[in-house]
């Protein structure tokens, strides 16, 4: 209670606990093929002190019968009770819940990934693509974290070959994922009266509203969450978006060409 | 069947490149990341704190509570499922027994000591390495401690006695004997001992010698990652 009135104070005299300037970003960092050789496709993602590890699975399975042609994603956080104290083991908890539904919503929604090519004509089978992401240190903004470690495992992918109609992962191929799109995902959180990106766990216990706004390279925004307890004014949304769509266009640079 | 050469162009007697590191999880009172080969573990240690449900408290003495899990992505082949299954829960199990040997929880009574290991990539050999991890993260949250604790598998592939199977080495058509082994090092004592496969007595015997002199090198560098955390705090 007390960390959360003096970070509500310190943003009225316009400040942060860390001394950083609202719209700023702590220091990210990419990493890939951390798992390269159990996972198709894996990556690390460091903001600040948060660091979280994605990877990505493939698997040859039956299409669903809307679409016989295409494959499918699925994004699964766990919130592992080695990143932090918070987290307890067992099922996923909402929050969990939460944070893999949006990651999902943003890569899927985009068609970042052209699940028409995940369509194996050969065995009548499609590619499921299981992007599994683990927080190793939870020290605020998994949010940005999960979309940035999720889309970066994805680029490292390659598919596996297939032999008799299934899967021989002791053979990756050089191709890689189908990919169109790479969205971004950007949090900002209201502190006191504030907008800001890129929380400390502070600062995240003390805001009471956040939004998540995901963009696309071509500018375009393809997901939005709108989280915690409080309402936001329109008029703070479109600052908001605005503030994000400034971040995902500096975090886009992190990424390899 | 013959094995004449390991896979890997190793020495029958040779482990895979090791490395160690203390302090990887911030967020954790202490912690350390264990990689042999292409096996890779990271361990965190929380706690100790009070242990909920009640009746599992011990009022004399504190609990340790081991938790290893693969990730879902660091398995050779399919995904594996997120959650607990009964071979992870066994690991756990036997991780808690290899351990506490060199722990004395008795300052603590009614509380737990939780540590969570994570494995990243797997190339056979996880439950050694999780050992490794757990130890040094023990170590790095202030625990007095005995000693740590070294683990390594040796085993036989074929007709030829070997330490620190890799996964191609588990899968040798011949027939491969896996022992997973936990040792004391300054005493010798094993803490963890497990076979699968068929072996004589005479080959057994050969096994845990060779596991005992592997440890000697793990312990080097499990010290080594201990120093390069605490000397440079010193300074």
């Amino acid at each position: 209670m007390i960390t959360e009135e003096y970070v509500q104070s310190l943003s009225k005299l316009g400040k942060r606990m860390d001394g950083r300037k609202f719209d700023e970003y702590r220091n990210l960092s990419i990493e890939y093929g951390i798992s390269k050789k159990s996972a198709e496709g894996s990556a690390r993602v460091k903001i600040g002190e948060t660091e979280v590890i994605a990877g990505v699975k493939l698997d040859l399975g039956e299409p669903y019968p809307d679409k016989p042609d295409q494959g499918s994603i699925m994004v699964n956080v766990e919130l592992t009770p080695l990143s932090s104290a918070k987290y307890e083991s067992g099922p996923p908890n909402i929050n969990a819940i939460e944070l893999s539904r949006v990651t999902d919503r943003g890569i899927r929604e985009c068609g970042a990934i052209d699940f028409k090519r995940l369509y194996d004509k050969a065995s009548g089978k499609v590619w499921l693509v299981f992007i599994d992401i683990y927080p190793i240190n939870s020290a605020g903004n998994l949010f940005d974290a999960c979309t940035i470690a999720a889309m970066a495992a994805i680029r490292d992918a390659v598919f596996p070959s297939i032999e008799n109609g299934k899967v021989d992962y002791s053979t990756k191929t050089k191709t890689p994922l189908p990919l169109q799109k790479l969205p971004i995902s950007c949090t900002v959180w209201k502190v006191g009266n504030e907008l800001l990106v890129d929380p400390s766990v502070e600062e995240e216990s003390a805001s009471n509203s956040r939004i998540t706004v995901v963009f696309t390279e071509d500018d375009k925004i393809c997901a939005m969450q709108k989280g915690k307890d409080e309402p936001l004014l329109a008029d703070e949304i479109e600052k908001a978006v605005e503030l994000a769509f400034k971040t995902t266009k500096d975090i886009r640079g992190h990424f390899k060409k | 069947m013959k094995y004449e050469k390991r896979y890997d162009g190793r020495k029958f007697e040779e482990m895979r490149p090791m490395s160690a590191e203390v302090g990887v999880v911030k967020n954790a009172v202490g912690s350390a990341s264990f990689t042999i080969g292409k096996t890779i573990a990271i361990a965190a240690v929380y706690g100790p704190k009070d242990l909920f449900p009640k009746f599992l408290q011990n009022p004399k003495s504190g609990v340790l509570r081991c938790h290893y899990n693969m990730m879902a992505f660091s398995g050779a082949g399919d995904r594996v499922r997120p959650g607990t299954s009964r071979r992870s829960k066994e690991i756990s199990m036997v991780m808690e027994k290899s351990l506490l040997p060199v722990l004395d929880l008795q300052d603590f009574p009614k509380s737990v000591v939780d540590v969570h290991v994570e494995l990243i990539q797997t190339d056979a050999g996880t439950r050694c390495a999780a050992i490794c991890a757990a130890s040094l993260a023990l170590a790095d949250a202030g625990f007095e401690m005995k000693d740590l604790v070294c683990a390594i598998s040796a085993g036989l592939i074929g007709d030829k006695v070997v330490l620190d199977l890799d996964k191609q080495e588990e899968d040798f058509e011949g027939g491969a004997v896996d022992i997973p082994m936990a040792i004391i090092p300054r005493t010798g004592e094993v803490t963890l001992l497990q076979l699968d496969g068929e072996i004589s007595k005479e080959d057994l015997k050969k096994c845990v010698d060779f596991a005992i002199k592997g440890c000697d090198q793990i312990l080097e560098v499990q010290k080594n990652a201990l120093k390069a955390k605490y000397t440079e705090a010193k300074k």
